[in-house]
């Protein structure tokens, strides 16, 4: 039995040395864990440091261009910078209004609205930085810096140009974005998709993958919770299909087979035919995604509206969907990362992405044989592992700021 | 003039009839759909009979002309026989995996738990580095960093000459057949397991309604142990073990698998197990906070309140996620096609590649995964329905 001696100070936790042996060093087991993952730990840490700045970067540095947007012609780069700047400009304004509309609901209702300062920004948004500085390190000319230093001033600009908006409607704003952002895909555009490559076709499929199977996933998503059954069978069945096989095999459709079902005028580029295959498969996937939105509205919400006597079209639309789409948000999110990894599976049927451009860089005659997958894949990881991670925080951020499941 | 009778009630207008306007809506949608397929079809059967593709499965008797390494098949055989071979290869590195990546996830996930800071740092550490990269690249990083990096045929590895290691294939010591009675003894082996685990059941039963203990363990494996000694004894040793030999620029003995195959499996459980490990960190963190606590207050050792009070509990949560990414890795194994291991999705692609028609064979390809998606969804229904019963 031990008793407590009153008359010292309790022991003071704060002390590094109390503080590992509390934590590392309580037991035989504790001891001999802390030891044999340390040493893993310590040498996996100083392994990675010592091959990131002991390795001949020359690959990354011939190669940048290619990997960035692989075939796009070099004559026509200028597209991919005015429309990175366009890009920029809009997810500004988008910010800085929203930041806007928040601070006037939270003095509406009474609350002291506190936005982020630099500190917060960068703890953040580090992994994005992290990118941005990765590949301006590996660039030759100055040029990509001057770009990215007028991205970050639209930006900047977007976003107090977003805070001076009126605060009115905000179904125009968020139209005239959706405007701006098609103006900036039509910059690109002017060159043909057959051109695509590199990291810009991994971000293209992304976005354009969400955005083509968000109406479809929507219309699915009510087909399956319909009490009509005609509409159930048929939704139920196709999300079930494709839910149930892999998104290569869709893939592989979609290069081999999608051309029969299509009348002969009709010849996509490859980059369609993957881009439609992504869009079949995320489909199913955001259905899902909006059911579950769907099943968080309370029951009570759609008999109030039938109490109202408001119609079904107006129950869904002006009741059911807005709750039930903001409560998708962070789900939305994690189906966005999983497309933006999934994106790389367009190597496979020969689609220039980044991934495949890096492979393709360490078959050129001046790398060939010289195990530069060792350069090459941890680049092309830290921008695809950057990317998601940076997403899956910020959805965390939005699934605690908007209390999903807690009400 | 005539009145109408006071017991119809005024009638609905067909045009606001609930039920016809269901009714119709209905008919409306699969109309839709029906000629959407109509189309699709048509397209279909029109460009096929323009190529001159036949519309028929006969092709799936004719040769299929795929290379395989290391399977006992020559190109001549039957497209059938080349699409069991590859499901076989997409099942050889399911079997092995679903096991290993439960392993490591579980593992994982309670670490990243652990009080213990260098633990709980390195197994969230793997966590967010893994689940946040893309599991193709995840085994590019393992064909060319791990296994390529091996010594090459000509000159293999071969550690306390137990296994051969090469760069193109991995070989471990492994059973053989050597007398005339070695299948008997399989079946007996295989008689012993099933009896084994029914006398684990039987021994949890008595120590459930006596309280003696119960030592399952000790008990099912000594039984199989004997049981298996004795049959390879009295059929006259059948079964021998064969150690791998490299012998020129093949290995011979051992079981083999091919260096892509372990670079595939490696890939995919390490990816895999790190959303397992999510899922049982958060099932673990759901378990009311109070049964630790009281699990402590039994003087219950750190082991035994994981293992007998938190993790039973968690695991009712975890089980059914669990289950789902089961069937991911399994998705995911179609993603060896891009280094070249012979699973069904690459045997299919080259099929292609062959010249065999691509909607039939796509379709085969989907049906084989989709027969495999289905039972799984069907068991987690099961095991669902199950844990609710057990369930409060």
């Amino acid at each position: 039995m031990t008793t407590i001696d009153l008359s010292r100070p309790p022991i003071d936790t704060s002390n590094p040395i109390h503080w590992a042996r509390r934590n590392l060093f309580s037991t035989w087991y504790n001891t001999l864990l802390t030891l044999i993952f340390g040493v893993l730990g310590v040498w996996l840490i100083v392994g990675v440091l010592v091959r990131i700045f002991s390795t001949d970067l020359t690959i990354l540095r011939v190669n940048l261009t290619n990997l960035m947007v692989g075939r796009y012609p070099r004559d026509e780069l200028w597209r991919v910078a005015v429309s990175l700047v366009g890009f920029a400009f809009v997810i500004g304004i988008a910010v800085g209004y929203n930041g806007r509309r928040a601070r006037l609901a939270a003095r509406q209702a009474g609350v002291e609205f506190t936005s982020d300062g630099p500190a917060r920004i960068l703890r953040r948004f580090w992994p994005g930085i992290a990118i941005v500085v990765a590949i301006l390190a590996l660039t030759t000319t100055i040029t990509p810096t001057l770009v990215v230093l007028g991205a970050f001033a639209a930006l900047v600009g977007g976003y107090f140009l977003g805070r001076v908006l009126p605060a009115g409607p905000a179904i125009w704003v968020w139209l005239g974005l959706l405007v701006a952002a098609y103006g900036v895909y039509a910059v690109l555009s002017a060159v043909p998709w057959n051109s695509w490559g590199g990291w810009l076709v991994n971000i293209f499929l992304t976005i354009a993958g969400i955005a083509l199977a968000f109406p479809f996933g929507l219309l699915l998503a009510l087909g399956r919770r319909s009490s009509l059954p005609a509409f159930r069978t048929v939704s139920v069945a196709y999300i079930e299909f494709i839910r149930g096989v892999p998104l290569v095999t869709l893939l592989l459709m979609g290069i081999f087979v999608i051309g029969f079902f299509l009348p002969d005028f009709l010849n996509p580029a490859n980059l369609t035919r993957v881009l439609i295959a992504i869009v079949l498969f995320e489909a199913a996937y955001i259905a899902e995604v909006v059911r579950g939105g769907l099943q968080s509205v309370p029951k009570g919400q759609v008999e109030a509206a039938q109490a109202l006597g408001l119609s079904p079209w107006k129950q869904m639309s002006r009741i059911v969907l807005p709750q039930a789409l903001r409560n998708t948000i962070p789900a939305m999110v994690g189906q966005f990362i999983s497309l933006y990894k999934d994106t790389t599976l367009a190597s496979i049927v020969g689609i220039l992405e980044l991934l495949n451009v890096s492979q393709a860089a360490n078959a050129q005659p001046e790398f060939f044989g010289q195990e530069l997958h060792l350069v090459t894949l941890p680049f092309v990881g830290l921008l695809f592992w950057a990317g998601s991670f940076m997403m899956s925080r910020e959805a965390g951020r939005l699934e605690r700021k908007l209390g999903v499941g807690e009400r | 003039m005539t009145t109408e009778p006071a017991t119809t009630p005024a009638r609905v207008p067909l045009w606001r009839d609930t039920r016809i306007l269901r009714a119709f809506i209905q008919i409306v949608g699969l109309g839709v759909v029906a000629l959407i397929v109509y189309v699709l079809w048509f397209n279909l059967t029109n460009n096929l009979r323009r190529q001159g593709i036949s519309t028929s499965f006969d092709f799936l008797r004719r040769p299929g002309g795929v290379n395989v390494a290391d399977a006992p098949i020559s190109a001549g055989a039957p497209v059938t026989r080349f699409i069991w071979l590859g499901i076989k290869n997409t099942f050889a590195l399911a079997l092995p995996g679903i096991p290993l990546l439960t392993l490591i996830g579980i593992l994982v996930g309670v670490g990243r738990l652990s009080t213990n800071w260098v633990v709980a740092k390195l197994s969230a550490l793997y966590v967010e580095v893994l689940r946040n990269t893309p599991p193709l690249l995840v085994i590019f990083v393992a064909f060319y960093v791990l296994i390529l990096p091996l010594p090459t045929v000509a000159d293999p590895a071969t550690p306390l000459n137990l296994f051969v290691i090469t760069n193109r294939r991995l070989s471990v010591p492994w059973f053989e057949s050597v007398g005339a009675n070695a299948s008997t003894l399989w079946w007996v082996v295989l008689g012993a397991a099933v009896v084994a685990y029914l006398i684990a059941r039987w021994r949890t039963r008595v120590n459930e309604r006596t309280g003696e203990p119960h030592h399952r363990v000790l008990w099912s494996i000594g039984f199989f142990a004997v049981v298996t000694v004795a049959a390879w004894l009295i059929l006259g040793r059948p079964v021998g073990i064969s150690v791998p030999k490299p012998a020129g620029r093949i290995v011979e003995g051992g079981l083999s698998g091919l260096g892509a195959y372990f670079a595939v499996l490696i890939a995919l459980v390490l990816y895999t197990a790190s959303h397992v490990a999510e899922i049982v960190r958060g099932s673990i963190l759901a378990v009311p906070r109070g049964q630790s606590e009281a699990a402590n207050a039994l003087a219950l050792s750190g082991f035994q309140r994981l293992r007998f009070v938190v993790l039973p509990q968690a695991m009712r949560i975890a089980i059914p996620p669990i289950i789902n990414q089961y069937l991911n890795y399994v998705k995911n194994t179609s993603l060896a096609i891009a280094i070249g291991f012979s699973e069904v999705t690459l045997i299919v692609f080259q099929l292609i590649g062959n010249g065999y028609p691509a909607p039939q064979l796509v379709l085969l390809l989907m049906g084989a995964y989709l027969i495999f998606s289905l039972t799984i969804s069907i068991l987690i229904n099961l095991i669902n329905r199950r844990l609710q019963l057990v369930g409060r």
